[in-house]
């Protein structure tokens, strides 16, 4: 085939070109050729249309996503949106940068793969940002626990997650687990990365200087990953459809590894005017965000590119997403120092174009030129639509299906069997077979780590200064009222990063719905967006930025909306964190917040009769805010020993969680109605330990939060009167048997070593 | 007193050995893979991680590396080296220690708080522990299955070359409980769990792992 130039295009108007095989619509083709006044070159349409993908252009959320951006600007905030990822400073000049982002219809089809690259590409927008990525998480969610699919998909996620950090070096220091039958063709895995780095080496993506050197590093350009964002990321599952295997990258974090500490040390000696990772979209997207966010235009001779597969069209070499790349502007003079770190680190780095003036981005091939466009029309200036939206027509009933008609325990022996039934349930059973696949001590500054409500990370040695970060995405809550529930969401992560200790600084987001194409979605997608910008303005919290995954349906049936919502939190001294477990006998167990009979959306509900209806719990960020102030100041003077969150699966959920960290029980009175004390998932609420219970009810007063004193720690049991005994080691047996169950223990299945695996010691 | 720690492409855990010799109290000094020089160091410490993303083995391509052969050369004259997880992968398949680690017998990479019985406690790297001590550190590996023929496993258990065993359960199938190995002087030492990642209360399960790097200190200015 000849080659498609620029020269043959504009001769050529009317040659058909297959731009809906690509995922373009026939009016954003014509818009191309609008703005080319021409048809594109194969290489142009390539390039379009994996930047107008939905994954790229956020062409349907931007509408809404601009209500972020609106916030009130934060004296914390250093980078907002729209660049890589947001920074915010956290003190003693030192900036932190956060960001979760989707890799869930790459982890259905190929499921190592997929999440592996999933945390390789977060890894390297963090990095891009000038910072040292210090701590990783995964919030995952998987069809029905039992179902057959979930045992495929499950253990090859957690296996790239793990198999993908650990070779980068990077603990994972939390996250979440869930299950629901509405992710059995959709599992969700979202991936954060947090970075560190001082105010002074923040990195921006743009081309900047009239002969600059464009450098590409890192890996070679081979087949995998073309199409991914457009293909695969934009379209939704169709069961009739091809295996989409070839549209999923394939990961090597020991290039990745490599690519960090070269770049660390080209930031070091200040080698770079812009920097750029290559993720979704590959070069198409590296060099259009580069070009456009720059004052200038860009050339590339992209038969300069070292190629894997020597017979890549330069359309698929545009389009290619193979992982642990990176694109560099270097000054001329500094381009040699710039190529001897890359040696020293085994790196491949290649020039292979350079800054112009003018404002195009062209592209040759062996001397023709194949694109010639305007930057910001394939970058930033892509489509937008104002998708039309449609409440669900099933809310009502939905909302209507109040849970305080389900039938509740009536003797204390049915009491406590739904209480072990909410803990041994795969939402609430212990996360160890998990978490044994991630190295959470490398580095050596991991403080806290799942099971503890936040991640807790030291940035330095000497002041002891340390951040802390959580995850969390109820989507039961958002089904049944997506405004509150991601309010709820935002509420959860907020209160599990003051339960540490921590300042709460600064949120992100990993918004998963279905199609947008579907209005009822839309509107969902659309109250979820204005429920979280109102909370944040509420909360005084920035948006540092965020991930829209959006298309996660099978045929016409789309996911619970799943709004995840991240937030970053400062210790000033990590040294008074607050740990989640009970560890000593005779100390007094207190609840702080208020507990009203709200079962909606609940885990007792869902695990003990399949039932999802009625409201989510009452949103009041007012009392969020005091429970945060109050958890702060009780860290700060030392006056707790633990403190947990309260939250899916309630009371029943915390006060096991809370004992079985040390084998530490309590004796307990919940009250006249057990029943709500125990399974309620009101908000605002925390349970700690304590032993000056006088201290922190004066405490709780300045900050007005209520105190309900439930009992003493010690023994073997959760002794509740009235209600009865759980043994400790009877409910350690249920929660811990859970996953090994489903998913296999280890040890039961030693044999040979399969041939061809992947590295992973 | 200087202590080595070598940075191969892919070290992870370099930060963390350094930072448990600084607060053994001696000094760290940072050795790189490349170079032909141990820059006057009095004993070395060869990090986990995955050097050369453990392509072809486990530590197979790094034992290759220039500076190995002077670290093989000097330990042979007596200088101590400790070898942790990665490290240990090293050491075995430069012919330093015997035996080899394969892949874990359940397949999964591990990451557990782990107890390990001392059984040599006069060798360079373990005689601030007494013999039989308890200790509790973090082991994580997906490759740390220690293996050796049964002959040769019995000739080392006979010699007392078994430096540290695993106790309260065996995390990876390695062969009669085996953690780590020492070399018949006492002066090299390689084990799959992590001491560095037990050096602060903050940060490990205990600090119990501060040992194997204070012992050292006592190691050469005896020598």
């Amino acid at each position: 085939m000849s080659l498609d130039t620029v020269e043959v295009a504009a001769k050529t108007p009317d040659e058909e070109q297959p731009y809906s095989e690509l995922g373009l619509k026939s009016d954003e083709y014509a818009r191309i050729r609008d703005i080319l006044g021409r048809r594109p070159t194969t290489a142009e349409l390539a390039m379009y249309s994996v930047m107008w993908s939905e994954h790229c252009s956020y062409k349907s959320s931007k509408v809404h996503l601009r209500q972020f951006g609106d916030l009130p600007r934060s004296e914390h905030l250093l980078v907002g949106i729209g660049e890589n990822a947001g920074v915010v400073d956290v003190g003693d000049g030192y900036a932190v940068t956060f960001k979760v982002e989707s890799h869930n219809h790459p982890s259905y089809v190929e499921p190592y793969q997929g999440a592996a690259t999933g945390v390789g590409g977060i890894v390297r927008d963090i990095l891009t940002m000038g910072a040292r990525p210090v701590a990783v998480m995964d919030s995952l969610r998987f069809g029905r626990a039992d179902a057959p699919d979930t045992a495929r998909v499950l253990p090859g996620v957690v296996a790239g997650v793990g198999g993908y950090g650990n070779c980068l070096g990077l603990p994972n220091i939390g996250g979440e687990l869930l299950f629901d039958e509405c992710y059995a063709g959709n599992p969700l895995v979202n991936a954060l990365c947090v970075g560190v780095m001082r105010h002074e080496d923040v990195r921006l993506a743009k081309a900047e200087g009239v002969g600059n050197k464009v450098v590409l590093f890192g890996a070679r350009t081979g087949g995998d990953g073309i199409g991914g964002v457009s293909v695969l990321a934009s379209e939704t599952f169709d069961a009739e459809g091809p295996a989409k295997r070839p549209s999923v990258q394939v990961g090597d974090p020991f290039t990745e590894k490599l690519l960090i500490e070269a770049c660390l040390e080209i930031f070091a000696q200040d080698l770079v005017t812009g920097i750029q990772d290559l993720g979704g979209a590959g070069l198409s997207c590296a060099t259009s965000e580069l070009a456009s966010a720059g004052t200038g235009g860009m050339h590339v001779d992209l038969d300069r590119v070292p190629l894997r597969d020597s017979t890549l069209t330069p359309a698929e070499i545009l389009m290619s997403e193979s992982q642990e790349r990176m694109c560099a502007i270097v000054e001329p003079a500094k381009v040699a120092d710039f190529l001897a770190v890359c040696r020293k680190w085994d790196v491949l780095a290649t020039v292979i174009g350079e800054v112009t003036d003018g404002d195009r981005l062209t592209v040759d091939w062996h001397g023709e030129r194949i694109v010639d466009v305007p930057p910001r029309t394939v970058a930033h200036e892509g489509p937008v639509y104002e998708r039309p939206v449609a409440r669900p027509a099933d809310l009502d009933d939905l909302q209507a299906d109040d849970p305080a008609a389900l039938p509740r325990p009536a003797t204390p022996e049915e009491l406590t069997a739904h209480w072990l039934a909410v803990v041994a349930s795969p939402d609430g059973a212990d996360k160890t077979w998990v978490t044994e696949q991630y190295d959470r001590y490398v580095r050596g500054n991991t403080v806290l780590a799942q099971p503890d409500d936040a991640g807790v990370v030291r940035i330095d040695e000497e002041t002891h200064r340390g951040i802390a970060l959580a995850l969390d995405g109820n989507a039961r809550f958002a089904r049944l009222d997506p405004y509150a529930g991601a309010q709820l969401n935002l509420a959860e992560a907020y209160r599990n990063v003051a339960v540490s200790g921590a300042r709460p600084l600064a949120v992100t987001n990993c918004l998963n719905f279905g199609s947008p194409e579907e209005p009822e979605v839309m509107w969902q997608f659309a109250e979820a967006v204005r429920g979280l910008a109102d909370a944040c303005r509420e909360l005084g919290l920035p948006v540092t930025g965020g991930n829209v995954s959006l298309y996660n349906q099978t045929g016409d049936v789309a996911i619970n909306p799943t709004p995840v919502i991240g937030v970053l939190g400062v210790h000033d001294d990590v040294r008074r964190r607050v740990p989640t477990g009970w560890r000593a006998a005779g100390e007094t167990v207190l609840l702080l917040g208020e507990t009203r009979p709200e079962l909606g959306g609940s885990t007792w509900a869902s695990v003990v009769h399949g039932h999802l209806g009625g409201r989510p719990p009452a949103v009041d960020l007012a009392a969020e805010r005091a429970l945060g102030e109050l958890l702060g100041a009780l860290g700060r003077e030392g006056l707790v020993t633990s403190a947990h969150d309260l939250a899916d699966g309630g009371l029943a959920q915390a006060l096991a969680e809370s004992a079985l960290r040390y084998g530490t029980g309590a004796t307990l009175r919940l009250g006249d109605d057990a029943f709500t004390a125990l399974f309620s998932e009101s908000g605002a609420r925390a349970v700690v330990t304590t032993t000056d219970p006088d201290a922190v009810r004066t405490t709780a007063e300045w900050a007005g939060v209520a105190v309900t004193e439930l009992g003493t720690t010690g023994g073997d049991a959760l002794a509740v009167e009235g209600v009865g005994e759980l043994p400790l080691e009877g409910l350690r047996a249920a929660w811990t048997a859970t996953l090994p169950t489903l998913f296999g223990t280890p040890e039961a299945t030693v044999g040979s070593v399969p041939a061809g695996t992947v590295p992973t010691s | 007193m200087r202590i080595g720690v070598i940075t191969f492409p892919g070290s992870l855990d370099d930060v963390d050995a350094v930072r448990a010799v600084r607060l053994a109290g001696a000094e760290p000094v940072a050795l790189w893979h490349a170079d032909h020089d141990l820059r006057d160091v009095d004993a070395v410490v060869l990090p986990g991680g995955f050097s050369y993303g453990d392509y072809l083995r486990a530590g197979a391509i790094a034992a290759r590396a220039p500076l190995v052969q002077d670290v093989v050369d000097r330990a042979r004259q007596g200088m101590p080296v400790l070898g942790i997880c990665n490290g240990f992968q090293v050491l075995c398949e430069a012919g330093l220690l015997p035996g080899a680690l394969t892949r874990n017998s359940h397949l999964h990479f591990r990451n557990r708080d782990q107890q390990l019985r001392i059984e040599r406690a006069d060798t360079a790297w373990t005689g601030s522990y007494a013999e039989g001590q308890t200790i509790v550190v973090p082991v994580k590996n997906g490759e740390g299955r220690y293996v050796a023929a049964p002959a040769e496993l019995e000739r080392l258990e006979g010699e007392g070359r078994v430096a540290v065993r695993y106790v309260g359960g065996n995390p990876n199938g390695s062969l009669r409980d085996v953690a780590g190995v020492t070399s018949d002087d006492g002066r090299v030492v390689g084990l799959m769990p992590h001491p560095e990642h037990a050096v602060e209360d903050l940060t490990g399960p205990s600090t119990d792992g501060l040992g194997f790097f204070t012992s050292v200190l006592t190691a050469v200015v005896g020598a």
